[in-house]
């Protein structure tokens, strides 16, 4: 530590008074934070009462093995982009055009495999590098020539969609190899013994289970160690008895399908990493700065411009994966691809916690919120219920969170 | 109708924490140019918008008598409506509307929704020849400069039927010849019969408009002379100004002996910044000071002086345009393109304005305080919270920052605690050169003596301190040193022994004329 405290416990003030303080015992803790996180809390509840409510109305159809797998398959694409829209709009910024890019890597990789059998693993990456690289392109003119990033995205979701019709000649382009394939809907491979589950999942399972226990009770301890008000222990222990039957449920439920998809394991690998990027790196932490009050962070020495051709550079290489996931899926390469999901997208961060002005969102709110559309989504399929009222009612849960959102801040005034 | 066109009796106006105006009085006869003036933070602006509806009846205390009637306005268009209309400080046209629009927003010649534009630029041009302009009225405001700009709001206000205008330093973003016309201006409006207030810092100004001067101070109202007697000199006035007792208690300090032969840790030497839109405006006007290593050397000044604009442009040039100058660190001469330069090179400046430019007010207390220096608690890009942590509740005890947990929101916090984050933030960033600028500023007398202390306990570890305040009592009782500063540019310097309020007060308000 080359820090040095420089002030001694001032001596009591002689004049007056001293500034107020805020008192407040536990209990006010609890709900302080509870009411801050409102959004969050109240999302996941929400989410909870969704999930409910299709489960019921669907006799059950919608927690059928085969659905669940599916609902994870239909939405992974949305909620890889959302982990990279949150991370834009937290820095104050918004992002237009990954809808387009989605298409547009699409396209490109159909045209490397297929038109030119170029072996897939190099193709992949070589999308992931176009993706980084038109994500880079409109980074340079939002951060370093200042155009606003609502113009230069809606610049690039035009060129993007049309330079894809023009990849693709307005056709469609596929099958894709084996092996890209396995992406958008591959599951992981079956082994062991036959025990009517799929094994591996069942181990992953349990292995997320003591994963997420330990890291709980490491988290606890830490804060206890710096003497830190804690949740008190059985609303704890409710919580992680919470955590494991959820983590649970879902495990049989695609364990007794055809396993985990692998598009499951990278979009749980990317919550994992981007959520320790945003709470714990240098990175993060000046995502968050530049979002909360550009000005100030400038004064602290923050480089914002770097930082925000980082993050659209971020974006672009995420909007790439979802585009291979995407073509995957489809086993083809469209011009017609990742329409709207830049909506999709931008609602899902919102939903779970987003701010219009920045600087506030965790990336697990933006799978929340993803999560909650793609639930709609799929429980008004079930119900066949037609897209235009599916639209309809997505557009109004968007509204109704936000707007919850909106009220919640105004009665507690902060 | 004879008798004073406007009163305001024992006028109290408290905001949360805060007593801003705790006891104000003031009687403008019909017909007269009055001024206000007053240290910076003394309720002028506050009066003002108490008396135009900005603080609607109700939410003060006292009564407005204005053409002999009570008057409760709970708008600015009630106030307005009474012919009383407020010029502030920053302009409120639409750059990108013509002049014609701007005088008539909100108050268009119209027949059923749609604009009468014959009416409309007719009326316009005659307003503006009555203001002395011979612009176009459909020319862009953006077009014009801000001294025209002035100008324009003038004919809004003339547009509007005044019979008392109010002007809030009008002068302080004009040059010399912009400002003549301006106070032009207001003596012809007065041959017209209309009354005007003018609050202003500059005494010549004063002077050369006023027929006579109320003074406020703390809240208070003080006196009102007549600028036209022959008692009433400048001194007379800055005495009024700066009247209040050294009833404020500072930190024991020993001053500090400067030791001649080591270089200063920051010295500036002729530093010059221009305004950041009006390139014609010199902001910073050739400045040289310097600092030693255990030194607080103040910089004091009005509002309008250029002192913040001059710390923020060596710091990083964070505010203007650099326009020559160059900054010297320990002798050497080092290079502040970037705050992240400035910062590398040990300087650190604590903003006068933590809410927009020091704080990120929706995160914690802790995030803020490591902000500056994040590397310092993290391995490869990795932010250790542990460390972290131990950071902040390092400070928060140091600090004696007064909340229930580092994890608060800095925004929940009072103004006070707030500062001592800002403080702690830049603390954190182990600088050798701490810019403070208004430290003090809006906090209560307690905090205020807890911020003295740190400062005080900064330069007894050899650290550099330039301490920016506009509350002389603060600077004479902290520093060894004093610069005075007036439209950009240096005015004296004054030892420890040498500064008394008036001395100083009398340097912040000489206008370049005098100076020269």
């Amino acid at each position: 530590m080359s820090t040095d405290v420089t002030a001694k416990t001032p001596a009591p003030a002689p004049p007056g008074k001293t500034g107020g303080a805020t008192g407040g015992g536990l209990l006010q803790l609890v709900l302080d934070g509870l009411r801050r996180n409102m959004r969050q809390y109240g999302m996941l509840l929400a989410l909870g009462l969704i999930v409910a409510f299709f489960a019921v109305v669907t006799d059950g159809d919608l927690l059928l093995p085969r659905n669940v797998s599916n609902l994870i398959l239909q939405n992974s694409y949305v909620l890889i982009l959302a982990i990279g829209m949150m991370l834009v709009i937290i820095a104050g910024h918004i992002d237009l055009s990954v809808g387009s890019l989605t298409a547009f890597v699409g396209a490109f990789a159909a045209v490397l495999t297929v038109q030119h059998h170029m072996a897939w693993p190099l193709a992949l990456v070589l999308c992931l590098l176009v993706g980084a690289a038109a994500g880079a392109a409109q980074g340079f003119f939002i951060a370093y020539l200042g155009i606003p990033s609502f113009i230069v995205t809606l610049a690039g979701m035009l060129v993007f969609r049309g330079a894809t019709e023009i990849l693709l000649e307005g056709q469609t382009l596929g099958p894709f190899p084996d092996g890209l394939q396995k992406i958008g809907n591959g599951f992981l491979p079956e082994t062991g013994p036959d025990t009517n589950y799929h094994n591996i999942t069942l181990l992953l399972g349990l292995v997320l289970i003591v994963f997420v226990v330990l890291q709980e009770f490491r988290d606890r301890k830490r804060q206890q160690e710096f003497s830190l008000d804690v949740v008190p222990l059985n609303l704890f222990l409710l919580k992680i008895v919470a955590i494991v039957a959820s983590v649970l449920v879902v495990t049989m439920l695609l364990a007794s399908y055809k396993g985990a998809p692998i598009v499951l394991l990278i979009l749980g690998a990317l919550v994992v990493g981007y959520g320790y990027i945003m709470r714990n790196a240098v990175f993060g932490r000046h995502i968050y700065a530049i979002g909360g009050n550009l000005p100030a962070a400038k004064l602290s020495g923050v480089k914002d411009k770097k930082v925000t051709f980082l993050v659209f550079l971020n974006m672009g290489a995420l909007a790439a994966l979802a585009g291979l996931a995407i073509a995957a899926r489809l086993n083809a390469a469209s011009p017609k691809a990742g329409l709207n999901y830049e909506l999709e997208a931008i609602a899902s961060a919102f939903i779970g916690g987003a701010s219009m002005s920045g600087g506030v969102g965790t990336v697990l709110g933006a799978i929340i919120g993803g999560l909650v559309l793609g639930v709609l989504n799929n429980g008004m399929n079930l119900l066949s219920v037609g897209t235009d009222w599916q639209q309809v009612i997505k557009g109004l849960a968007l509204l109704a969170a936000v707007g919850f959102d909106v009220w919640n801040k105004r009665k507690s005034g902060s | 109708m004879a008798g004073p066109v406007l009163e305001m009796r024992s006028i109290v106006k408290t905001f949360p924490g805060v007593k801003a105006l705790s006891d104000v009085t003031l009687t403008v006869q019909r017909g007269e140019v009055h001024a206000i003036c007053g240290e910076n933070g003394a309720g002028k602006s506050t009066l003002m918008k108490v008396l135009s509806g900005v603080h609607p009846h109700g939410t003060y205390e006292g009564e407005i008598l204005f053409d002999g009637e009570v008057c409760s306005f709970k708008d600015i268009r009630a106030s307005e409506e009474h012919g009383i209309v407020i010029i502030h400080q920053e302009l409120a046209l639409v750059p990108f509307l013509s002049l014609a629009e701007n005088i008539f927003l909100g108050n268009e010649h119209a027949k059923g929704g749609l604009i009468d534009w014959r009416e409309t630029l007719k009326h316009a041009s005659e307003l503006l020849r009555r203001v002395g302009l011979s612009d176009h009225p459909e020319t862009r405001v953006a077009d014009i400069g801000v001294g025209k700009q002035q100008l324009v709001e003038i004919a809004k206000a003339l547009s509007k039927k005044v019979k008392l205008l109010i002007l809030d330093e009008p002068t302080a973003a004009l040059n010399d010849e912009d400002s003549g016309k301006l106070l032009d201006l207001i003596l012809e409006l007065k041959k017209q019969g209309i009354t005007s207030i003018i609050i202003s810092h500059k005494l010549n100004e004063i002077r050369k408009v006023a027929d006579s001067v109320t003074i406020i101070r703390d809240g208070r109202s003080i006196e009102t002379l007549d600028v036209k007697s022959a008692e009433t000199t400048e001194d007379r006035i800055i005495s009024g100004m700066v009247g209040r007792d050294l009833d404020h208690r500072f930190p024991e300090r020993t001053p500090h002996e400067a030791e001649a032969k080591a270089a200063p840790a920051l010295e500036i030497r002729n530093w010059t910044v221009h305004h950041p839109i009006d390139q014609t405006r010199k902001v910073v006007d050739d400045v040289s000071l310097s600092v030693r290593r255990g030194e607080i050397v103040g910089i004091a000044g009005l509002m309008g002086a250029g002192r913040t604009e001059l710390a923020m442009s060596v710091f990083g040039r964070a505010y203007g345009r650099y326009a020559g100058g160059t900054v010297l660190k320990d002798g050497k001469e080092i290079r502040t393109r970037h705050v992240a330069e400035a910062v590398e090179h040990g300087i650190a400046y604590v903003t006068e304005d933590r809410k927009h430019y020091g704080l990120n007010l929706i995160d914690n207390i802790n995030r803020n305080i490591s902000l500056t220096a994040l590397d310092k608690v993290a391995r490869r890009g990795v932010v250790d919270e542990h460390e972290e942590r131990k950071v902040s509740e390092r400070f928060r005890k140091s600090m004696n920052i007064k909340t229930p947990t580092v994890f608060e929101t800095v925004g929940r916090l009072s103004g006070g605690n707030q500062q001592k984050v800002v403080l702690s933030k830049w603390i954190f960033a182990g600088p050798e050169v701490l810019i403070l600028d208004e430290p003090t500023r809006g906090i209560d007398v307690g905090a205020k003596y807890e911020i003295y202390t740190v400062i005080d306990q900064l330069a007894a570890e050899g650290k550099a301190v330039v301490f920016i305040s506009s509350e002389l009592p603060e600077l004479l009782g902290m520093c060894d040193r004093i610069y005075t500063m007036a439209a950009g540019r240096l005015t004296g310097e004054f030892s420890r022994a040498e500064a008394t309020q008036e001395s100083l007060m009398r340097q912040m308000t000489k206008d370049k004329e005098v100076t020269r």
